[in-house]
């Protein structure tokens, strides 16, 4: 049962604000060619499917039917989680274990510019009897948060603003990323008020791609591949459902997902033991939140340590060195794609610019976004 | 390598209604809580949790899985939610058996709720959005309207009448008059079903299941845990799940070629060779009464184009050789389509531990089967059962 799991083949279209040249379903042939080409296999050869979408931001009931065309997945066992990418990577995980499956496909894809009301979508989330009616958005809930977390923890706005610039800097070093620019802090602090504290540049926009990657239990994995990304941890949490009693100070969801996943992959110190962090930023004060959460900072410290470029590209341990979803655009269920795709990229020493030396281990973390309280971490390594 | 067993342990089913009062996330608490007290544990007790809902439209909810954490008991634990369109509700325990199969826990909850009546007029309506946007929307095609185009031709492949079709309707909704939670059991007569109102020929409305509200769980434990709970734990000893193209036009409807590859998927796990003689009761998903007749074939449970004369000759009744769905399917019980796949798990559950109440078949039957299907006539989700 000790079998490990690696990822063997990953392939990725980069991320752009729009996509027009394109349709989705491009997008995810594109990536799924080059994913089964680096695993050596063809899709027939592949045990299992999983892709993450959810049918509103996809536009269609039941997005499921439109998975298996362009995945080359007809007539195999393919199934949907209506969750981040880096979960289906779980549940791929999970498969393996079973002993029942050898190799597993998963895909997920943003087309995100084809929403033309994307608040309101946003709006849908809301829970409909108790919090919908108040009429107020993702990004208000996003603000109260902000301003309680700031609150309770001694993070300030400036060092959520340093977080932006470190983010859109490393991502003009990632030729994927579709939103690299040179910022400085007062930039972010004087952008246009969204729901204060939260201001127009401490939100990730959006970008389209898709990613998809091909797992292997342990003996497959050698054999096709000199150099499998294995997974040594992976575990999804979910805090409170409801708005308004959870904590909004704390990334719980973050904090439990973690001990599990550190506990799989062995992991007592997450600083010492692992290289670089990819973590979810969606809102810049969400990378501080999260880094706590994840035991990367102590409480309160994660700003801090911020803006003296401890989590730098150059720094001791460097967070987000793809630019993160500030950087490289929010992609909602492939965000997870993206940021496993740049942990598969570091851990193979294939990063070019933004290489993080001597990466052995990396996190991955995700969260599902305003208002639901989920999240993901995993502890990917090349050892 | 042996593979961890896991079993179902414990189950619940709320009432199927047309309206429901509550909402979703009560609805999904109260099936959880009957599954837990049914096997004597409480929500700390269960490590993981997997849901299957369908889609969000019907509720007007994005993201209906995070709306519905924590009716479903989500809350500070990890929680996913799985969708294979209709297909989910036999899905979802296939889903939970992987996280107790692959030793990431040891006891897993598996929920299951819909509540289609918040979508307005009819529920139907959510599903104008799960056709192609280009080559398929813009001539406005309803679910009832492909489902017509499937029937006719598979009773135009093998020749029969609609009275054929409509025995498997007269059975299931007869057979639901046993079922606690059942919609539209009823006594009627094939001339009720082939005289009701014709909604798109030759599907009649009787043809086909009601809308629903309801939830229904199960909870799942690796073999020493099971052992502890329940002297009669249910084995999952075979899953299989199979996705055809989305492309439904270019394929001839007559055969499920996708429920057969899932159902040999499941077989082969299980180690079952000839499925007609060694599964002894079986819940093919029945949203319209066809597909029971169809599912039967792509199950390899009979002959193709043979389930219609079988069911004629009584060979499918509660009493019959090969009783298909006792429970009263969701013809009898009703449709909330995620919960029906649960609810059909349930049915065999029951049966094999000989606690089916007025619904058992004789014979003791120690392996059963349940499916379901969905998506554009596209997806089967099958799942084996051993006592």
């Amino acid at each position: 049962m000790n079998n490990r799991v690696g990822i063997i083949g990953i392939g990725c279209t980069g991320f752009k604000p729009v996509s027009p040249d394109v349709s989705y379903r491009e997008l995810i042939f594109e990536a799924a060619q080059k994913a089964y080409t680096e695993a050596g296999l063809h899709p027939k050869e592949i045990d299992s499917f999983i892709s993450a979408t959810e049918d509103f931001i996809e536009g269609y009931s039941i997005a499921d039917e439109y998975v298996p065309d362009q995945l080359g997945a007809v007539m195999k066992s393919v199934h949907t989680v209506t969750a981040d990418f880096l979960q289906a990577l779980g549940v791929g995980y999970m498969m393996v274990k079973t002993g029942q499956f050898k190799t597993i496909a998963i895909e997920g894809h943003s087309k995100v510019s084809n929403i033309e009301t994307l608040d309101e979508v946003m709006a849908f989330a809301l829970d409909p009897i108790y919090i919908r009616p108040l009429k107020e958005n993702a990004d208000f809930i996003a603000g109260l948060e902000m301003r309680r977390f700031l609150e309770r923890t001694g993070n300030t706005e400036e060092q959520c603003a340093s977080v932006v610039v470190k983010n859109r800097k490393n991502a003009l070093n990632n030729p994927y990323a579709g939103y690299g620019a040179i910022f400085n802090e007062s930039d972010v602090l004087n952008s246009e008020p969204i729901s204060l504290p939260l201001k127009q540049l401490d939100k990730a926009q959006t970008s389209d791609g898709a990613v998809v990657c091909v797992i292997a239990e342990e003996s497959t994995a050698k054999s096709l591949c000199k150099n499998p990304v294995w997974i040594d941890g992976i575990m999804w949490y979910s805090d409170n459902a409801n708005v308004w009693s959870r904590c909004m100070s704390e990334a719980n969801y973050i904090k439990l997902a973690a001990k599990k996943a550190y506990e799989m992959a062995g992991i007592k110190n997450p600083v010492k033991d692992t290289q670089f962090a990819e973590v979810c930023d969606e809102y810049s004060f969400k990378e501080l939140q999260h880094l706590e959460a994840l035991g990367i900072a102590r409480r309160g410290e994660a700003g801090f340590l911020t803006a003296n470029g401890f989590t730098a590209l150059d720094g001791v341990y460097p967070v987000n060195p793809s630019g993160g979803s500030l950087g490289v655009g929010h992609t909602f269920e492939a965000s997870g794609g993206m940021k496993v795709f740049e942990a598969v990229m570091q851990l193979r020493g294939e990063a070019g610019k933004r290489q993080v030396k001597n990466a052995r281990r990396g996190i991955v973390q995700i969260y599902r976004g305003v208002p639901t309280s989920t999240g993901a971490v995993a502890v990917l390594s090349n050892e | 390598m042996g593979m961890r067993k896991v079993a179902i342990v414990g189950a619940g089913i709320t009432k199927f209604v047309r309206r429901a009062q509550e909402t979703g996330p009560e609805l999904a608490y109260q099936a959880s809580k009957m599954a837990l007290d049914s096997c004597g544990l409480k929500l700390k007790d269960i490590e993981m949790i997997t849901l299957g809902t369908a889609p969000d439209a019907f509720d007007g909810v994005h993201m209906k899985g995070e709306y519905l954490l924590g009716g479903a008991g989500g809350n500070k634990k990890p929680y996913i939610r799985n969708f294979v369109g209709g297909g989910t509700g036999v899905f979802a325990p296939i889903h939970g058996w992987m996280h107790v199969a692959s030793g990431m826990c040891d006891l897993c909850m598996v929920v299951c709720e819909e509540k289609m009546s918040s979508c307005h007029p009819h529920p139907q309506g959510a599903f104008l959005t799960i056709f192609d946007h280009t080559t398929e929307q813009p001539i406005k095609p309803t679910l009832i309207w492909i489902f017509a185009l499937e029937m006719k031709r598979y009773m135009e492949t093998y020749g029969l009448k609609p009275e054929d079709v409509a025995r498997v309707a007269v059975k299931n909704k007869k057979n639901a008059l046993d079922h606690p939670s059942a919609q539209v059991a009823e006594e009627l007569t094939v001339e009720d079903i082939v005289n009701s109102e014709v909604l798109a020929d030759p599907v009649h409305r009787l043809d086909i299941s009601p809308a629903s509200d309801g939830a229904a769980a199960v909870i799942l434990a690796s073999e020493h845990v099971a052992k502890r709970l329940t002297d009669k734990p249910v084995w999952i000893e075979g899953v299989g799940w199979n996705l055809d193209t989305a492309y439904w036009a270019t394929k001839d409807l007559y055969y499920p070629r996708y429920v057969e590859k899932a159902a040999r998927m499941a077989y082969d796990m299980a180690g079952i060779k000839e499925p007609h003689k060694e599964i002894q009761v079986a819940e093919p998903y029945d949203p319209f009464d066809y597909k029971e007749l169809h599912h039967m074939e792509g199950l390899l449970l009979c002959e193709r184009g043979e389930a219609a004369r079988l069911t004629a000759e009584g060979y499918t009744a509660r009493d019959g050789n090969l009783p298909i769905c006792p429970s009263g399917g969701a013809l009898g019980v009703g449709n909330p389509i995620a919960a029906t796949g649960l609810m059909k798990v349930i049915e065999i559950f029951l049966q094999l531990r000989g606690e089916a109440g007025k619904r058992q078949v004789p014979g003791n039957p120690r392996v059963g089967l349940a499916q379901a299907w969905g998506d554009l006539m596209q997806v089967g989700t099958v799942i084996v059962l051993k006592r």
